[in-house]
């Protein structure tokens, strides 16, 4: 058991670095799917240590649905919609991206024990994996220039939210937590119909023809 | 005693060619060719071995050096390698840098040898090669480090012997990102497919293939040699860390680490067969990927 979640922790961290490496929108939609699939894994993993099995329970399968199921599908129309493939100049290229990465890695692994936390930590991995999480999600966020490497950035950054949420289910009510996901869904619709503008007006989703004035 | 390390230094003689024959085997059955014989690589050593050599008169003793201290230094690296988790015929604390720069070396005399011939073709195969492999090298240390981290051992035949069964149960994630780590490596350092195409003789892909153009004859022969020496080596290594079987004897120690490394051949010949060869602005991605992995890996263990 302690190595099935040692290793999804890993595996977690693992795509955050592929997604800073890679240049395909379709891959990367897969792997942010992948990740929203491991970590409602993750939840059923640490429940034994929880309460409450059945609170455990709805998270998880709420956010199998939408964080692996729903918005993949959502990404997938969204670039099938506008015809765009790949990523193509990223503003930080992918090697130093990925050494960010990788240092950011390093760094929340290296130091999340010296966090004060406000409740017992439930795996060693666990902090470290949500920080390097967000830490890769704001990465991307800043780095690339398509809106739908954006909106990713933003579902990883998310995604470290998730994780660092996972410390706290024995506190936080079922509603609440099925608030955020919701306000994700919503805010990854919101995000598609801007996506659909973007491209409309300006035949591209280069978020950079946005800063340039026009009569 | 003797026997044995007798034994192990004929496996390391022999056996390299062959599993080049079976990557070539099984990159042909996939194609669905025939393909060469399986020893085929014998047959092509001994013919170049029979024939004399040709020397451009703009070259020097360094060209004629080249392929002689190449194949040395890969055939003393092998030494240190331990088999199929016996120790090795060498084996000192620190070896594994050694072993490194054993392979470095053999690089750098191929790269001063195609540099020595004034071709400007050979120079730009040097140019790739050499600064692909200044990134596949911290890769290879970080997963040395990490082995030699996990297992608490500073010797190569330390870190592939008996310590490693404790360290996978202990620091199995680690371990296995290493593993994946050291794959790239092995097919950045052994010229396989998704970083260059050992086959290819198109002059703006090639990279390694060119440095040894203008080669002929016998030391055409312990170039080729030596690169089949390296592939073994990789392999060893690989194979060691990824599937340690616990037998006790020594012989069926041996035997199932023959048949690991045919499975090793296998495996780069599927990979080999299924991926297109890698734009030469991704190769650098590839090599920094597995170096950040292997970092992971290491600050997974030191945490």
């Amino acid at each position: 058991m302690g190595a099935w979640t040692d290793m999804a922790f890993i595996l977690v961290v693992v795509l955050d670095l592929f997604l800073l490496a890679s240049s395909r929108l379709g891959a990367a939609i897969r792997a942010v799917a992948l990740q929203g699939a491991l970590l409602s894994l993750l939840a059923l993993l640490l429940t034994s240590s929880g309460h409450s099995p059945g609170h455990m329970l709805v998270v998880a399968g709420g956010a199998f649905l939408i964080k692996a199921i729903l918005i993949p599908w959502l990404m997938f129309r969204a670039i099938r919609e506008m015809a765009i493939r790949r990523e193509m100049e990223p503003l930080v290229g992918y090697v130093p991206s990925m050494i960010l990465g990788g240092v950011g890695v390093v760094l929340s692994f290296a130091f999340s024990r010296g966090l004060p936390l406000p409740t017992h930590e439930m795996h060693p991995f666990l902090v470290p994996t949500a920080l390097a999480t967000v830490w890769t999600g704001l990465l991307l966020v800043v780095s690339r220039r398509k809106a739908v490497t954006q909106v990713l950035g933003f579902l990883v950054l998310e995604n470290g939210v998730f994780v660092f949420g996972l410390l706290l289910t024995d506190f936080m009510p079922v509603m609440v937590e099925a608030g955020v996901l919701l306000d994700l869904l919503a805010a990854v619709f919101v995000m598609g119909i801007v996506m659909f503008q973007i491209n409309r007006e300006f035949a591209s989703l280069d978020t950079d023809a946005l800063s340039s004035l026009k009569d | 005693m003797i026997l044995r390390a007798l034994f192990q230094i004929g496996l390391l003689l022999l056996l390299p060619p062959f599993l080049l024959g079976v990557v070539n085997r099984v990159k042909a059955i996939v194609a669905g060719r025939k393909g060469p014989p399986l020893l085929q690589l014998y047959s092509d050593l001994r013919k170049l071995l029979s024939k004399g050599a040709v020397y451009s008169r703009t070259t020097t003793w360094v060209f004629r050096a080249g392929p002689a201290i190449g194949l040395a230094a890969v055939a003393t690296a092998g030494t240190m390698l331990p088999v199929a988790g016996q120790p090795a015929v060498f084996s000192f604390a620190g070896d594994f840098v050694l072993f490194a720069y054993l392979l470095a070396l053999a690089r750098f005399v191929t790269a001063l040898a195609a540099l020595d011939t004034g071709s400007s073709f050979e120079g730009m195969g040097a140019a790739r090669e050499v600064s692909f492999a200044s990134m596949a090298e911290p890769a290879l240390f970080l997963v040395l480090v990490v082995m030699a981290r996990a297992t608490g051992s500073l010797s190569l035949s330390g870190m592939l012997g008996p310590a490693l069964a404790p360290a996978w149960r202990a620091a199995a994630p680690a371990l296995l990102l290493s593993a994946i780590a050291l794959f790239v490596v092995a097919l950045a350092e052994n010229s396989r497919i998704p970083v260059d195409d050992p086959n290819t003789h198109l002059e703006l892909t090639m990279i390694h293939e060119v440095m040894v153009l203008d080669h002929s004859g016998p030391d055409l022969a312990f170039i080729l040699y030596g690169a089949s020496l390296k592939f073994f080596l990789f392999g060893a290594l690989f194979v060691r860390l990824v599937a340690d079987v616990g037998t006790s004897g020594f012989w069926a120690a041996e035997a199932a680490f023959v048949v690991e490394l045919v499975g090793f051949a296998i495996l780069v010949g599927v990979v080999e067969s299924f991926m297109a060869r890698l734009r030469l602005t991704r190769v650098p991605q590839m090599l920094v990927g597995a170096s950040v992995l292997s970092v992971f890996a290491l600050v997974l263990l030191l945490r």
